[in-house]
């Protein structure tokens, strides 16, 4: 397979996260987080460099991206959609959110609009399982969601086919 | 004219609108020209009067809640009158549901400013490293060892007996390392404690440094909890720049730093040798034990790897001694527990009890029954990998020892209420499907295990496979007996007690044999 590249522009930035970073004991982490901070997600270009600057090799460093549900290789949607299916949520109506967020969307699960809108993931719990069930959008938290709510806040964010 | 009010910051209360009430708030002070003293604490874990607004008063705090922004101006207006309205609660610390707890651990959750060192100290905060650097590291492991305490992520390991095989372990280096890695569906007390007093975390992590003689620790944190990273943060520097961490802590000459490390969304990071995998940078695979982290743990050094809340609970053990904490509890199951209720419940929150009461009296004393009104069918005890019991085995006591009886377990102490629609079959599916998700991948019955369950269950339900049943529970014998870690070896748990107490779920009448 060939090897992914970066510009030289997205080289030097990924080349000043290491750098800044690599010091540290466990760096990895640290560094992806950043790069994909950075960049909205983890360029297949970027892992030769982090690689050769940690003294790991390529599969080590890939085998970390995708160990881990936060780490993506491509970029995501304009807004992250995070619903959470755990036992809490279950028990006050997450299965009813769900229809309606994969309905409003047109996506399932781990899909991107295809206008590249929106992105919706599941989660297992958010911690906000006293005020279930939860969502967040945009990286904010909403808690108690009714369908209808969900609507609101779908249509506040411009996503998905407005609520009649 | 000034006016001092109280308003989380807390992440389940701005989920359902604390921040739209502050700039409310914000605006009703400045429309009536008076000057708004707003503070923002921790919760108090009564998250169905969420957002919950307190203000001070000759017989203490004052609570008003669930306030919505459109209650604001209203509610200002009665503030600065005396008090009156309707969405009053009273005092806050005589309502029952609070009034009738232990809280040791989260003695000042909700109470206090989480990122101010000085309300810290002024809660008493801080006399428990004072103690600790009076006494060697012997005498602390000791206190800890005679207060009972176990560890509070779950597998209720004694915490003393953990820190005096660091503590005698030979190595350069040594680590404390936090497990805030609270991945378990249903728990939220970490998250809590770390949005509402950090410093309580911060002070015990500090203290075992003391304790096993490490000069540095981490906190593992997963990525779902932004909130309690950026209070942690904010804690972190506050106790840097009082002298509380780094060189010389509070002039003793003593050392000791910590680092937030952020994970990645993987539930397996909450079991501890995956976790330190992850903080050294890789993939978040279980090891094999022996050997111990104690003996062998991050980098290979010895390391005391504790939950949140067992490093939170040690400030107050060493200040006032192991005796204090060991006379709360029952058998051996000593101290208090957070217990988390949550689902489909009227009251959820959390409940910070002495151990020994029982599942009734927290889903109905304190709960008040279900959200919906419905009959109880169900309650999951111990998050995704706890069992389901029925309203049948509600008078069972919530200590380690007494669940294990009923065949289920403690866990993180989270407890999730079902009402009479839920499908168990669904549930128990969901359970296996968790543990394909979530697998490190490492040992086979719980890689492989989980999605053949999956597809037992499917054939099940579907109705068309009713012999399945002996290839099921085949399949659950083999994954408790040989999986690696606890997400394998107990993925069968919640799906055999459904089996065993909902079989009409399954399509089996009472009397099949499951």
């Amino acid at each position: 397979m060939a090897i992914a590249k970066l510009s030289l522009e997205h080289h030097a930035r990924v080349l000043s996260i290491v750098r800044a970073l690599k010091q540290r004991e466990g760096a990895l982490l640290p560094i992806l987080h950043r790069v994909q901070a950075e960049f909205g997600f983890i360029p297949p270009g970027a892992v030769a460099p982090i690689a050769e600057e940690l003294n790991l090799t390529r599969a080590e460093v890939h085998g970390v991206i995708s160990f881990y549900h936060d780490f993506r290789s491509t970029p995501p949607g304009r807004v992250v959609v995070q619903l959470c299916r755990a036992e809490s949520c279950q028990a006050l109506g997450a299965q009813a959110l769900a229809q309606r967020a994969r309905t409003r969307l047109g996506i399932d699960f781990n899909q991107t609009c295809a206008d590249g809108s929106a992105t919706l993931l599941p989660v297992y719990c958010l911690g906000n399982c006293a005020c279930s069930p939860a969502i967040t959008i945009d990286g904010q938290l909403f808690g108690r969601l009714t369908p209808e709510r969900l609507d609101e806040i779908l249509d506040a964010h411009g996503l998905g086919a407005p609520a009649r | 004219m000034s006016i001092r009010v109280y308003l989380p910051r807390d992440s389940g209360a701005l989920s359902v609108g604390a921040e739209v009430v502050a700039r409310a708030l914000r605006a009703e002070a400045s429309r009536h020209g008076t000057a708004l003293e707003l503070i923002r604490t921790g919760s108090r874990g009564l998250y169905w009067l969420e957002p919950l607004l307190e203000t001070d008063s000759a017989q203490g705090r004052i609570g008003y809640g669930p306030v919505a922004p459109g209650n604001v101006p209203g509610l200002f207006a009665a503030l600065l009158a005396g008090g009156d309205h309707p969405l009053r609660l009273g005092p806050i610390a005589q309502i029952p549901y609070l009034a009738r707890q232990e809280r040791l651990t989260f003695s000042r959750v909700g109470v206090i400013d989480p990122v101010s060192l000085d309300d810290y100290l002024a809660h008493g905060g801080y006399r428990g490293l004072r103690r600790a650097l009076e006494l060697s590291a012997d005498q602390i492991v000791a206190e800890v060892t005679d207060s009972g305490l176990r560890g509070r992520g779950g597998a209720g390991f004694p915490c003393g007996i953990k820190w005096r095989t660091a503590l005698g372990a030979p190595g350069a280096r040594k680590y404390v390392v936090c497990n805030a890695d609270e991945g378990d569906s249903g728990t939220f007390a970490d998250r809590m404690l770390m949005e509402g007093d950090p410093l309580s975390l911060i002070e015990g992590m500090t203290i075992a440094g003391l304790a096993i003689g490490a000069a540095q620790g981490y906190i593992y944190l997963r990525s779902e909890y932004p909130h309690a990273a950026a209070t942690l943060e904010q804690a972190l520097a506050a106790a840097r720049a009082g002298g509380y961490l780094g060189q010389d802590l509070m002039g003793s000459g003593r050392h000791f730093d910590l680092e937030l490390r952020v994970g990645a969304g993987s539930y397996i990071c909450g079991e501890e040798t995956a976790l330190l995998e992850s903080l050294e940078g890789k993939r978040g695979m279980v090891r094999y034990k022996p050997p111990l982290p104690a003996i062998s743990g991050l980098f290979g050094q010895p390391t005391a790897i504790n939950n949140v809340l067992t490093l939170a609970s040690v400030p107050l053990i060493i200040e006032r001694g192991g005796k204090f904490y060991q006379e709360y509890g029952s058998g051996r199951s000593r101290g208090t527990q957070p217990i988390q209720l949550a689902g489909n419940v009227k009251h959820p929150g959390l409940i910070e009890k002495a151990f020994g009461i029982s599942l009734r009296e927290i889903v109905y004393d304190f709960g008040g029954g279900t959200a919906s009104g419905r009959p109880l069918r169900a309650v999951q005890v111990g998050g995704p990998l706890g069992a389901y019991l029925p309203e049948a085995l509600l008078d069972t006591a919530l200590d380690y020892e007494a669940l294990a009886e009923a065949g289920g377990l403690l866990g993180h102490g989270g407890i999730v209420v079902f009402d009479d629609t839920v499908d168990m079959a669904a549930m128990a599916r969901y359970a296996m499907e968790f543990c394909a998700v979530e697998s490190c991948g490492k040992c086979t019955p719980c890689r492989i295990g989980s999605t053949r369950g999956v597809e037992i269950l499917d054939a099940i339900i579907a109705g068309r496979r009713p012999d399945q049943f002996a290839l099921l529970e085949d399949l659950c014998a083999t994954m408790e007996a040989a999986s690696l870690c606890a997400l394998g070896g107990l993925t069968p748990l919640p799906v055999r007690s459904a089996i065993r107490h909902f079989p009409a779920d399954f399509g089996l009448s009472a009397r099949d044999p499951a």
